[in-house]
């Protein structure tokens, strides 16, 4: 009798969870009801804003209307277009996101090819410091960096970017020049040597053998830099517009136009005074145009991410993140 | 340690080599630090010398005047004002510390639960993993203030339940603020995993699949595997991740800390010094917390030294 349990517990088992290798369908229905439960509740905010992004003014007071719109309308994009005056901020925003990225990607990938590559002179030291680098809030510069820039007039021009990712102090530079060491430390050296004997030279080793093979580490960090780069606002707004954050008239980019979305709604409100009811009183955007506004700021990641996805899910596991 | 002496007799072995020869390694070694320079200046101009210069900005009172900026040497000053002057600042900053502590092990956890579920076979791996990995994309400052304000990071269904209530009862009074706060912006957490989810899944993917069957062969069910074999060997990722995410969380603009840090050193009557001062507490709260991670997650067990001293024996 209780061999006969055994036995069914066993086959029930084997059924139902399986074992490494290869799950039973219990197992694997539980995976994919967590995965799509969890994949729910990480989209939820995205199709939210999507969706709201699309209602008219009726539908955004109707509570009955939740998911689906009774009339989609453009008009909230045409609006926040408008509103973050997105034909010359979009040039300054991809600007500002890719040639910092391209700098520090650069400078990251030369700096973690000689230390990977190279017996380097306080190479432990070095490797200290740039833990360091990475650990310490860069709030603490704030102060005397501003007073850099201010003093060498580059306060208010993308430069006040461009120039620490140049020299591999851009944003979170660390940990690209930990992925491109630990991505170069891959590459057999005995390549290195044949070309030496071939009689190439270092610079020769280094565009000809290691960058070539290190072409999904440089994706990696392009992207991510480029999205931090797009992303970021605090130092953004503090360098390009100086003691007046508010004021945008300056040099400015889209994420920070958002940041400051009801002050530029009520300004735009005031001069274009065609906009309907809202013109009389303290004029807010509606909620959908603020949607509308945050799509529009992050659909060129989106589109740059779907593009590039491949790199971005499978590349990890390749570019050896986990190294140090 | 003997290369580096090696660098500092140069000009000896360079002349005993026979004036401009250098021997192989040590040139290699300079061609190394040609690579390392823009970094190593860098570092100079825009860490180490700002580094400095905050110092000093913290221990002065700096006043800005039409011939340029005053500096009067306070001491302590700047720090004692914050403590007994500033209404907000040690404030915002516990309360920064607390959302933190609470906010750490819960990403991780949501992080590394994630990880495991996308490391299993499944079919449409690649769609889940696209989604997944969306938030990095998307979070930034003004994105989320959007998107907090707009109620799209909240589970309506959470209200529903009346789990607030029940926090209410069972939680101690200090920590229902931030318990209930947690809640609300569970969404935010999840968001937040999107790179330790990726660390982590990058780490499992380096487990043996065969030391699995081992152990099943061994009768360790999936429940004793995780414990004896996922988390030892991704211990080390716990303690990146941990970093990451303190950093991260620090440097986030939803924090009000910085914000604070910036008005003030915009603010005509309190200017640099102030402002240095808060950075540099800050800067000491963040360092003990990530010193806490190391000491937690750190090298206790001997099962990473060998890992460390193996990469350093592999090179030339």
């Amino acid at each position: 009798m209780n061999k006969k349990f055994a036995g069914q517990y066993a086959f029930l088992r084997a059924r139902l969870i399986g074992r490494p290798g290869h799950r039973g369908w219990l197992f694997k229905a539980m995976i994919y009801v967590l995965l799509v439960s969890i994949g729910f509740v990480y989209l939820y905010p995205v199709l939210n804003m999507f969706v709201t992004s699309l209602m008219g003014l009726a539908d955004l007071l109707d509570a009955a209307v939740k998911w689906v719109p009774t009339a989609v309308t453009f008009d909230n994009y045409r609006e926040a277009l408008d509103v973050m005056r997105v034909k010359e901020t979009l040039i300054n925003s991809v600007v500002g996101a890719l040639l910092p990225a391209l700098a520090q990607t650069a400078v990251c990938a030369l700096t973690g090819y000689g230390l990977a590559r190279y017996q380097v002179p306080f190479k432990k030291l070095i490797l200290g410091l740039l833990i360091v680098t990475f650990v310490v809030p860069p709030y603490v510069l704030l102060v005397p960096n501003y007073v850099m820039f201010s003093d060498y007039g580059l306060l208010g021009t993308l430069k006040t970017l461009i120039y620490p990712a140049m020299l591999g102090q851009g944003m979170k530079s660390a940990i690209f020049v930990l992925i491109f060491m630990q991505f170069f430390r891959q590459t057999p050296l005995s390549l290195d040597e044949a070309a030496r004997v071939d009689g190439a030279g270092e610079a020769r080793i280094f565009f000809g053998i290691a960058v070539p093979l290190a072409v999904p580490a440089f994706i990696i960090s392009f992207l991510f830099s480029f999205v931090w780069y797009w992303n970021e606002t605090y130092f953004t707004a503090l360098y390009l517009n100086g003691n007046n954050i508010g004021d945008t008239t300056k040099v400015s980019t889209m994420l920070l136009e958002l940041q400051n979305f009801d002050a530029m709604y009520k300004q735009r409100v005031q001069q274009v005074a065609s906009w309907g009811a809202s013109v009389m009183g303290e004029s807010v955007a509606n909620e959908a145009v603020k949607m509308a506004a945050t799509v529009i700021t992050v659909l060129p990641l989106l589109i740059l991410y779907f593009c590039l996805q491949k790199y971005f899910v499978e590349g990890i596991d390749r570019t050896g993140i986990t190294g140090e | 340690m003997k290369r580096m002496q090696g660098k500092k007799e140069l000009p000896a072995g360079a002349g005993a080599g026979g004036g401009r020869h250098l021997t192989m390694s040590r040139k290699k070694s300079l061609v190394g630090l040609l690579f390392v320079t823009p970094w190593l200046a860098g570092f100079f101009v825009f860490f180490a010398s700002p580094l400095l210069q905050a110092i000093n900005y913290s221990l002065n009172k700096v006043t800005i005047t039409a011939a340029g900026r005053k500096m009067t040497y306070v001491g302590i000053g700047n720090y004692q004002d914050i403590f007994l002057k500033d209404a907000y600042f040690v404030d915002r900053l516990l309360n920064f510390l607390k959302e933190i502590i609470l906010q750490l092990p819960l990403i991780l956890v949501f992080s590394l639960v994630i990880a495991i579920l996308l490391n299993q076979s499944v079919k449409g791996k690649g769609i889940f993993r696209t989604l997944f990995f969306l938030p990095i994309i998307v979070v930034s400052g003004p994105v989320m203030q959007m998107l907090i304000s707009s109620g799209s990071t909240t589970i309506p269904l959470i209200e529903q339940y009346g789990l607030y209530e029940m926090i209410e009862e069972t939680v101690p009074r200090f920590l229902r603020e931030p318990v209930t706060g947690l809640f609300s912006e569970l969404l935010l957490i999840l968001w937040y995993s999107g790179v330790p989810t990726l660390i982590f899944l990058a780490g499992l993917q380096k487990i043996d699949p065969t030391l699995y069957e081992a152990s099943y062969m061994d009768g360790a069910s999936s429940w004793v595997a995780f414990w004896k074999i996922v988390l030892p060997s991704i211990r080390g990722m716990i303690l990146i991740n941990s970093i990451y995410v303190t950093v991260f969380l620090a440097t986030s603009e939803l924090n009000e800390v910085i914000d604070l840090i910036r008005s003030n050193m915009l603010n005509a009557s309190k200017g640099f010094g102030i402002a240095s001062a808060m950075a540099w507490l800050y800067t000491i709260c963040i360092l003990a917390i990530i010193g806490l991670c190391y000491a937690l997650f750190g090298r206790t067990q001997g099962g990473e030294k060998p890992k460390k001293s193996g990469g350093k024996g592999r090179k030339p």
